[in-house]
């Protein structure tokens, strides 16, 4: 059961969680105990916004000005996939 | 082509000050005369990242018994691989733990045997529940996620409760209860080791609301007891998929408990690469997939979660490892587990617990 995230809540990345590079799969992974994720281009820029200051709402309007289509929602519930992974807690 | 893994477990040495009568290593223990040298273990760290790992479990035994650890931390992290130190916490010094956080452990993973300090080095063979307690003190204080880890069997598995409640005063952010697997050392003392129907029973309602209680505090894992069950656990994300695993004396194994298939031809990194063996060695080959599987896994739709269930443990109870485990109901052999069941989970006479030890 994935719980939703609403759009004025505060994602930050979790303590022991790495962001990185691997030059191998040619993508950004996030590492952390139980696992790697490996991600697509949209969800490393949803991570790297994810500093514990931005709003979800501000995330959609930052990747917004980016690319094209970004909708709220689907920000949302890739932060709620996130947190349901323990990569991400989310604040308010 | 094999997809290229995402973890290494590094069993550092076999040698371990505590004796766990479960203890997941083979019965057969590497000595330290057989051990890889610091340079064998650099090499084999560069060889898992380049096959595309990027998480080192330091593992044992217990790692902290090699004087290198320190410096192999230091290469795990500049290879930019997740470093996860997997301890009994005996050896654990505020300074050593603090030098090894500065080089990079971004985890730490300590056993726990019981809730009590009677009952956890009663299991565990020496004194080691102050040391634990002491050692997650210091984890905290560093600032490190800590993972307690407990293997549930007959002798803990009433007091699961006080277990949750000692990993919450340690200030886990995860807690790992795994019911003992039997292999090895437990598979030796498993009379001593299975667990009652009315011990899981009792057992599962006080977990389940615990980890209602404790969401997004401190996550519990719960893996079950599958002799037990109509269904076998999973074997990791598939044989051969996602992890391999080192041994102290540099053997490669699919599964940590692998050796136990006394018919795999086992590799070994000082004769080939991590490369070669992981993409073109029989052992990682044998049951990768579904081709392997027969009947009635290879008809199953749950073949997909569970991948036919244990290999290592089809091997142990019916001498053919490509067999459907055993403890599926759907198994032709289910009627050996359950004669297990019957015999070994209350012994009119409980042998007593042979404690590991090295020969
Ligand atoms: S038959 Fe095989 S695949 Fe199906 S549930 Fe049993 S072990 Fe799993
Ligand atoms: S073969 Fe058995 S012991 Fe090995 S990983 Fe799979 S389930 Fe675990």
């Amino acid at each position: 059961m994935i719980s939703a995230v609403a759009l004025d809540a505060v994602p930050r990345i979790r303590r022991g969680v790495k962001c990185t590079y691997d030059q191998i799969r040619s993508a950004h992974v996030v590492l952390f105990p139980e696992g790697v994720l490996v991600l697509n281009e949209t969800a490393a820029s949803v991570v790297s916004l994810c500093d514990g200051v931005r709003s979800v709402g501000d995330i959609a309007l930052v990747l917004g000005d980016e690319y094209d289509g970004v909708e709220p929602a689907d920000i949302a519930s890739l932060v709620a996939r996130l947190v349901e992974r323990r990569v991400v807690d989310v604040d308010g | 082509m094999a997809e290229a893994p995402f973890g290494l477990l590094a069993e550092l040495t076999h040698r371990c000050p505590l004796q766990c009568g479960y203890c997941s290593n083979p019965v057969e223990l590497v000595r330290r005369d057989a051990e890889l040298s610091t340079e064998d273990w650099r090499r084999v760290f560069d060889q898992a990242r380049s096959l595309g790992a990027l998480q080192i479990h330091l593992s044992g035994g217990e790692p902290l018994l090699r004087p290198d650890l320190p410096e192999l931390v230091t290469h795990a992290n500049s290879l930019g691989c997740y470093v996860n130190l997997v301890t009994s916490g005996v050896g654990l010094s505020r300074e050593r733990l603090r030098d090894l956080a500065a080089r990079g452990v971004d985890h730490v993973q300590l056993s726990l045997q019981d809730a009590t300090r009677e009952g956890n080095d009663r299991i565990a063979g020496i004194k080691a529940f102050d040391r634990k307690v002491q050692a997650a003190a210091f984890v905290r204080d560093e600032d490190l996620p800590l993972t307690v880890n407990t293997v549930l069997h007959r002798q803990n598995l009433d007091n699961v409760a006080g277990i949750i409640a000692m990993a919450e005063e340690m200030g886990a952010e995860r807690l790992e209860l795994a019911n003992t697997q039997y292999y090895g050392w437990a598979l030796r003392n498993r009379a001593v080791l299975l667990p009652t129907r009315d011990q899981l029973a009792a057992a599962d309602p006080v977990v389940a609301a615990a980890q209602e209680r404790l969401r997004g505090r401190m996550e519990i894992v719960y893996v079950i007891a599958d002799y037990h069950e109509a269904h076998p656990k999973p074997c990791m994300y598939g044989w051969g998929a996602r992890q391999l695993t080192v041994a102290p004396n540099g053997d490669v194994l699919p599964c940590p408990a692998a050796t136990v298939i006394s018919t795999l031809k086992i590799e070994n990194v000082r004769e080939k690469s991590l490369h070669d063996i992981w993409h073109d060695s029989p052992s990682f080959n044998a049951f990768r997939g579904f081709e392997w599987m027969r009947y009635p896994c290879r008809s199953c739709p749950r073949k997909e979660i569970d991948f036919g269930g244990c290999r290592c443990q089809a091997f142990q109870l019916t001498g053919d490892a490509a067999a459907t485990d055993p403890v599926c109901s759907l198994s032709p052999a289910r009627s050996t587990v359950d004669l297990i069941l019957e015999t070994e989970m209350a012994p009119p006479e409980v042998p007593a617990m042979a404690m590991r030890k090295m020969p």
